[in-house]
């Protein structure tokens, strides 16, 4: 195993153990935390995949923002704490389901890639700044559209009518 | 250099647990954040991808980053949902919220 490897196996153990802890835990405001773990350790990983750009995206947005948001709207509905207010009467199956998607997904894994290496080449700012906007502006321009819509459609969802 | 396998089990393995949190969980807000886990999982794929097939366009990466920002709409969107309805039931259980269940 090379050095780059061992450092991706660190990132990833992490990783799980706390997106697991986040799918189990007892208490929502420990699971948002768990979330912030996890969503930081994929941030590692993009900058071992050497897509530093993405990397700053996921922190600055997923760690800075969403879970900000999700923090927040804990605070503002009930956040019940304990096992039966969290879980509902399916986890044996949700747990089977999970174990089988993993396994389906493990055996392509292994019978499609086991051999394939890559070597990460390093991607500037530049670059991706490049692509988005000669070859991908349409799209870009499609979820701008979109994100306004969720800014407005989140507005009038939440604000309190006016008698 | 990296075995494409790791990238790839990491994020099937991420997947996986989101697909748990989707379906054991009856808390609005813990359905949502384990929605995210399973878009990063499949961001992760991308990334690794594009840069494993040496992308000339970048297309993974670029795709990743399309898929952040439809993420963050959805989790702003479903956010404000999920406090409408507190409001209105004083509940986010998703089993309790049967309005459009026939």
């Amino acid at each position: 195993m090379t050095s780059h490897e061992v450092a991706f196996a660190v990132l990833a153990i992490v990783g799980l153990i706390s997106a697991l802890r986040m799918v189990t835990t007892k208490n929502m405001v420990h699971g948002a935390l768990f979330l912030v773990i996890t969503l930081a350790m994929v941030g590692g990983v993009y900058l071992l995949l050497a897509a530093e750009f993405v990397a700053w995206v996921q922190i600055v947005i997923y760690v800075g923002a969403i879970v900000v948001l999700l923090l927040f709207s804990l605070m503002l509905t009930r956040a019940p704490i304990g096992r039966e207010a969290l879980d509902n009467q399916q986890r044996g199956v949700a747990a089977v389901v999970a174990a089988g998607v993993l396994a389906g997904l493990l055996v392509i894994i292994q019978g499609a890639f086991s051999g394939t290496t890559f070597t990460a080449q390093p991607t500037r700012i530049a670059q991706v700044g490049y692509a988005i906007f000669r070859h991908f502006v349409a799209p870009f321009e499609v979820v701008s559209v979109l994100l306004l819509g969720a800014l407005i459609g989140a507005i009038a969802l939440a604000r309190r009518d006016e008698p | 250099m990296i075995h494409l396998w790791l990238p790839l089990t990491f994020s099937a393995t991420l997947f996986a647990i989101g697909v748990y949190g989707v379906l054991a969980r009856r808390n609005a807000i813990m359905v949502l954040m384990s929605i995210e886990l399973m878009l990063n999982a499949v961001n992760v794929n991308l990334v690794a991808f594009s840069q494993a097939l040496r992308s000339a366009l970048l297309t993974g990466q670029v795709f990743a980053l399309f898929v952040i920002t439809v993420a963050a709409a959805e989790i702003g969107i479903g956010l404000a949902i999920v406090i409408l309805i507190y409001r209105n039931r004083e509940t986010v259980n998703v089993d309790e919220i049967n309005l459009l269940k026939w």
